[in-house]
């Protein structure tokens, strides 16, 4: 297998193919010995289902295998034994058709195609018992925010479980996907999950840079990871902001507010867009630093870097804060790995999981960068975890722009792109790592594009999370996650 | 006490002052076209656009389809177009967001003496996001906040469709969302109007035509207002609300 910094590819033909039954008992069999799932992947192709899983290692090199079943024949689930598939096999079955036997919850993770119809009449999880009471709410939020519902079953004021119902954003992203040029596809790609931008253009990028064998120098690269650290400082001082809004804290909502308008503002003197938009390209990037703006953006980094440690005291010692976050919306380390959760969540539950950590090449092995990880997996550790992280992420800018101020490189072009090859892209957005799969066919064409959002694993993290707290402490929790409706419906 | 003081001094005053002259340094908005001959059969930035927003002969650009990603002009080789800083854009109906060739004027929202009775001095607004990015959600946040703070002009967000007087949407219009989407705009008072945010919800977009789209809504709900971008910088939004009620 062929790695670049954050691209894996495969030739199909050398992709183990194996008969589905031995092909289920060899991924468990990984998976009970240390592996963790990235992916599992499905498509139609003729009158077959060919599904491959991704697992990675403890040393993070990928393994791949594949599969190919009549789908009204099917494989018998996983999920009981391993939870974490859970998402995957009901995308799969949704997206392909493709019988999982026995699975114990089949339900659509955003009820594409012909399952639309069927998003009223779902049949929500029940608890019985007089003194349990509904709470539904959405698709409509309060805020101006995105859609999805939500059903809580209470007692009194508990919320004893919650079933999260998605999919009210699904517009047709991956096959939009196939019906473009697949050199040009970054804007549509931007606009997956709009604050995770520059996270999926670069995974997208860097699929599509080693489908067509070009090469890219440290420069630009370090380029991209600027972009993407600026898109986690603003993410998550937006998150912290929402967080102090609501507590009721709103010194930290506003002065977290403004902070995040000076990250923004910076990302739109690099490239324009407040959201990164048109800063990366297949190729390169498209990014201007003269003088006058990188002046600019070093006052900025300063700015940030003198007034953050003062609002985060604040916040970090107000008893408001400290009283609704700590021990609120707990989630073990041991349910996170079960669950597979990723990115920011699951380093609050004490997995050290990021892959922007020990990498061989590329940006963050010239400058490295440490994941902060905490144990205690409650609202008050996902908060910290965005504290902390911002600080590196600041810090990380700063060197990089002081070691390397010259990246306006203007992108190379990309070429046919290589027939029979799977590639495989991850990248560490701020919310967790983002994966996109291309595969291409006979003729170098693009035959499947799978998108894959850390919001398709983490938001079952939430329903755990808030399983024994106060209904009144959901839109903390479901702050701290702050997951994608678009990233989870496509 | 003594932190919370030093956090609102390091803050100062952070509302601009002018939301109707600020101009937003590095922004990639409104463009320019530039009355220059077109090579023949020259066609490439009508090519590059992933939105169908360019029309040829003379050259013009839809601001309703257009996702500011600049493929157009970075291929063009006269470089006619060319985008600037300048937020200030939007328009009453669609026809208002062409940018034609070697125009100097630029087509504003033209003030309603309607929906300056009605709403001028106070506009409450519910925000319908369907299938919307999240970035057009943040940007339309982001007007309430210390910077731009639309609030002074009586201008706020609410939580209820049956406390708005304007329905504003975001994304595309999902399929899914449909039936949301209109119930909605039923609980909605009158007079009541709806206000497009983006390239999604102007005109599809880069959806426009997917499989989980239906723009039934608006077919039969035309807007009133039209704000391009995407996302739209909170200045253009704020400016075409400002626009329409005739606040100066
Ligand atoms: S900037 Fe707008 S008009 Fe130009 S190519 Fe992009 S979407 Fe089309
Ligand atoms: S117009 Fe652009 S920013 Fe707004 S929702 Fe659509 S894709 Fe996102």
């Amino acid at each position: 297998m062929k790695a670049s910094m954050t691209a894996h590819q495969v030739a199909v033909d050398a992709i183990p193919r194996l008969e589905p039954g031995p092909w289920r008992e060899d991924l468990l069999k990984q998976l009970r010995a240390d592996m963790r799932v990235v992916t599992l992947v499905g498509r139609r192709d003729l009158d077959r289902v060919a599904i491959t899983a991704v697992l990675q290692a403890s040393d993070r090199s990928l393994r791949v295998s594949r599969t190919e079943v009549a789908p009204e024949r099917g494989y018998h689930e996983m999920t009981t034994e391993h939870a974490a598939l859970h998402c995957f096999e009901r995308e799969l079955h949704e997206q392909t058709g493709v019988r999982i036997a026995g699975h114990p919850w089949l339900k659509p993770i955003r009820y594409e195609g012909q399952e639309q119809s069927a998003m009223r009449s779902h049949p929500f999880y029940k608890i019985e018992g007089k003194e349990v009471h509904e709470v539904a709410v959405g698709p409509i939020h309060a805020g101006v925010i995105e859609p999805g519902s939500f059903r809580f079953m209470c007692l009194g004021e508990q919320v004893h479980h919650l079933e999260i119902h998605l999919g009210y954003q699904h517009r047709g992203v991956e096959r939009r996907l196939l019906e473009r040029d697949p050199r040009s596809l970054t804007p549509l790609i931007e606009t997956i999950a709009g604050d995770t931008s520059v996270a999926h253009a670069w995974a997208y990028c860097s699929a599509l840079e080693g489908l067509a064998g070009c090469q890219l120098d440290g420069e630009t690269e370090l380029a991209r990871a600027v972009a993407l650290e600026l898109e986690r400082v603003a993410m998550h001082l937006s998150g912290l902001a929402g967080m102090a809004a609501d507590v009721g804290f709103l010194q930290g909502a506003t002065t977290y507010g403004r902070l995040r308008t000076t990250a923004i503002n910076t990302m739109m003197r690099l490239c324009g867009s407040r959201f990164g938009r048109g800063a990366l390209r297949p190729g390169g990037v498209r990014m201007r630093l003269p003088p006058e703006t990188l002046r600019d953006i070093r006052a900025n980094l300063e700015l940030l870097q003198a007034d953050l440690p003062i609002i985060n005291d604040c916040f970090l010692m107000a008893r408001t804060v400290q009283h609704r976050l700590r021990s609120t919306g707990t989630l073990t380390t041991a349910q996170a790995r079960e669950l597979g959760l990723v990115g920011l969540a699951a380093r609050a539950s004490g997995i050290e999981l990021d892959a922007r950590h020990l990498m061989e090449h590329g940006a963050y092995s010239v400058v490295p960068i440490q994941p902060a990880v905490l144990p205690d997996g409650d609202c008050w550790a996902r908060a910290r975890i965005r504290i902390a992280e911002i600080e590196a992420s600041l810090s990380w800018i700063s060197t990089v722009i002081a070691l390397y101020p010259n990246w306006e490189h203007p992108p190379l072009s990309i070429g046919e792109l290589a027939p029979n090859q799977l590639a495989i892209s991850l990248v560490e957005g701020f919310r967790g790592e983002v994966v996109h799969c291309i595969e291409t066919g006979a003729h170098g064409e693009v035959v499947h594009y799978k998108v894959q959002d850390p919001s398709l694993r983490n938001w079952m993290g939430l329903a755990l999370a808030v399983r024994g707290n106060e209904i009144s402490d959901f839109p903390i929790c479901n702050k701290s996650f702050d997951l994608s409706y678009c990233g989870n419906d496509l | 006490m003594f932190l919370s003081l030093r956090v609102r001094a390091s803050q100062g005053t952070q509302a601009i002052a002018d939301l109707r002259k600020a101009v937003p340094t590095g922004f990639r908005g409104r463009p320019t076209i530039r009355r220059d001959p077109c090579a023949a059969d020259c066609s490439a930035c009508r090519d590059a656009c992933p939105t169908q927003a360019i029309r040829l002969a003379p050259v013009a650009l839809d601001l309703g389809r257009c996702v500011f990603c600049n493929a157009c002009a970075e291929v063009c080789p006269e470089t006619k177009i060319e985008f600037r800083p300048e937020p200030r854009m939007g328009g009453n109906e669609p026809v208002d967001l062409t940018v034609r060739e070697g125009e100097e004027e630029m087509v504003r929202v033209r003030a309603s003496a309607a929906f300056s009775r009605l709403f001028g001095r106070s506009l409450k607004m519910r925000q319908v996001s369907a299938g919307g990015c999240n970035a057009c959600e943040l940007e339309l946040n982001a007007v309430t906040n210390v910077n731009f703070d639309v609030q002074r002009f009586g201008i706020e967000w609410v939580a209820s469709p049956r406390h708005a007087d304007a329905l504003v949407l975001t994304g595309p219009l999902t399929r899914n969302m449909k039936e949301a989407v209109r119930l909605a705009w039923d609980a909605m008072p009158e007079p009541r109007f709806v206000v497009a945010v983006g390239a999604c919800a102007i005109s599809g977009g880069l959806y426009d035509g997917a499989a989980g789209v239906d723009r039934g809504f608006l077919e039969s709900v035309g807007p009133s207002l039209y704000v391009p971008g995407c996302p739209p910088h909170p200045l253009t939004f704020v400016n075409a609300i400002l626009d329409l009620l005739g606040i100066a």
